[in-house]
């Protein structure tokens, strides 16, 4: 809304839009610093906010003592597993839907939306149960099936609606000009389809990442990710806040990094393309 | 320029995720119907046999059913009104000329990326300990009594945190749906002499009305399964068990399939009436 505004009331706005957001983001912001202090800081009565003996032994003692790196590994592993898995099989699909489209194009798009909405805890033993059979328990294999399988809908959702803005007239123009079906998704199609790709992939390499319901439920030791990691710390001993500062900023790092830029396409990808 | 071989090459493009896509909604629905009308215990002597609609009258007549459907309807219900109202005053705050915009946002929409099981353990312990938490230091410096909030106030504990994961998403999505107001009618609304009351009730209401009703279904599908903040936080005590986490409990803690699977079978209809209406706007919304 571009309206003449005094600078008085600009003023206001940012006063207020900054105490706001500085509040909402305070519990994020409390927990990387509380991360750099000394067990004793962190709980010092009144709360220190920037005036501590700065360290990173935490994230040595975190790394140490629970193996960081392995539960990051898992976590990298099954996100862009998943998110790799699902566009590979994504793409052909919502290609096809976007270019060939048939009378029967939207049931099939809402039919596998409505996959996305059957509760997890509805199909929870019958999955345990099938992954004990498969030998998939605590494996990450099965997780990124499980992972991939649930993202789907959106995936091809998202692929979708990106796909559908790339205009029919271009795949003629090319076609006149004498290209072949190979050259034409090659050189035509391909280069207009990668951002929309791209954004898939971003959207859902955070869905994944996050995800804690079947990741606290079929892994244990051996394929657990960061989710489960995190989890292993709500009942620890003695003094701890800032270790587990330590270990939630190491798991939220990497995605809240990736997140600010996926804003856009969070919308987009969240609203199955009903808000754009 | 759909020819006959184009038809078919396209359905076989999308054979792959749609035959993955029918196993996925099947296989597991058909197995966990099939035990629901069993007595199945795995660790007390298997398959006990055929038991009609047993399961289903137990699930519904157990002392825990009501109470988690009443749990279940509070953290959804207060959390929805929680994250629509602060999103759309949020949102039209954000929509103001402002210095340093982008950063406000990056602010507010950050809680949206922290996995579950973080927010839910820095809530408890940094925040809700009621010796060492932040709240704690707070009371105490207004000469209050720092309350134990996860036993005293246990499901408002959990709202808050669930409010403070999803409001990002309520915000960005009515901010999305803001910026797609047009300018002109506002303005000419303002010269019409409407006042701020009148422009937000006529206009600026109705224009998010879909942006609303999408927000409201969206976050009731997840919020009705919210599992992670409560497993990590009071694990189902203190009045906190939803209709998800008593259903998980019978399954995996209790190894009690056949009733899991019934109250999974409830879960399950629940979610879909939702759903229904979610998809009629979606529908919609599709021009192909």
């Amino acid at each position: 809304m571009a309206r003449a505004v005094s600078s008085q009331r600009k003023l206001l706005n940012t006063l207020i839009a900054w105490s706001l957001g500085l509040i909402i983001f305070f519990p994020i912001l409390w927990t990387i610093l509380t991360s750099f202090k000394t067990e004793a800081q962190a709980i010092n009565d009144p709360p220190i906010f920037f005036f501590f003996d700065w360290t990173l032994e935490n994230y040595a003692v975190v790394q140490e003592r629970s193996n960081y790196m392995r539960f990051l590994w898992n976590s990298i592993f099954i996100a862009g597993g998943s998110t790799l898995l699902g566009v590979l099989i994504a793409v052909p699909a919502a290609w096809s839907m976007a270019f060939v489209p048939s009378k029967r194009t939207k049931d099939i798009l809402l039919w596998m939306l409505s996959t996305k909405m059957l509760p997890a805890v509805g199909v929870l033993y019958p999955i345990y149960l099938l992954f004990i059979e498969l030998g998939l328990l605590d494996t990450r294999v099965g997780l990124v099936v499980v992972l991939m399988l649930i993202n789907l809908p959106i995936i091809v959702w998202m692929l979708y609606s990106y796909f559908k803005e790339i205009p029919g007239e271009i795949l003629e123009a090319a076609r006149m000009d004498g290209a072949s079906l190979k050259s034409e998704i090659l050189y035509v199609l391909t280069p207009m389809a990668i951002p929309g790709i791209a954004s898939t992939v971003l959207l859902n390499i955070i869905l994944a990442w996050n995800e804690a319901f079947w990741t606290l439920n079929l892994t244990a030791a051996k394929a657990a990710p960061l989710t489960a990691f995190i989890a292993s710390y709500s009942s620890p001993e003695g003094l701890f806040f800032a270790k587990l500062s330590a270990a939630s900023t190491m798991a939220i790092a990497p995605i809240l990094i990736l997140g600010w830029f996926s804003q856009k396409q969070l919308v987009r990808g969240l609203t199955f393309g009903a808000v754009k | 320029m759909a020819t006959h071989h184009s038809r078919s090459a396209a359905r076989l493009m999308m054979a792959p995720t749609v035959i993955l896509l029918l196993g996925w909604m099947l296989v597991p629905l058909i197995m966990t119907l099939y035990f629901s009308f069993k007595k199945y215990l795995p660790l007390r002597g298997g398959d006990l046999g055929w038991v009609g609609f047993d399961n289903y009258v137990r699930f519904v007549t157990s002392s825990s059913f009501w109470p988690s459907v009443a749990t279940t309807l509070f953290i959804v219900g207060c959390v929805l009104a929680i994250t629509v109202i602060l999103g759309i005053l949020l949102a039209m705050l954000l929509d103001q000329p402002m210095w340093g915009q982008g950063i406000v946002r990056i602010l507010v929409i950050a809680p949206f990326f922290v996995m579950p099981t973080v927010s839910a353990l820095v809530w408890k312990n940094m925040f809700m300990d009621p010796t060492n938490g932040i709240l704690a230091h707070l009371w105490r410096f207004f000469g209050a009594e720092p309350v134990e909030w996860l036993s005293q106030a246990s499901l408002q504990s959990i709202v808050m945190i669930v409010s403070w994961q999803w409001l990002p998403f309520a915000t960005l999505i009515l901010l999305t749906a803001i910026q797609s107001l047009d300018s002109e009618q506002l303005e000419a609304s303002e010269m019409d002499g409407a006042n701020h009351l009148k422009r937000f009730w006529y206009i600026i209401l109705p224009h998010l009305g879909r942006a609303i009703t999408i927000v409201v279904l969206i976050q009731t599908i997840f919020l009705l399964s919210i599992f992670a903040e409560i497993f990590v936080t009071t694990a189902g005590a203190f009045g906190t068990k939803t209709l998800t986490y008593l259903i998980f409990q019978r399954v995996l803690e209790s190894q009690n399939v056949g009733l899991g699977s019934a109250g999974g079978v409830y879960a399950i209809i629940l979610a879909n009436l939702v759903a229904i209406f979610l998809m009629r706007i979606v529908g919609k919304n599709l021009d192909t």
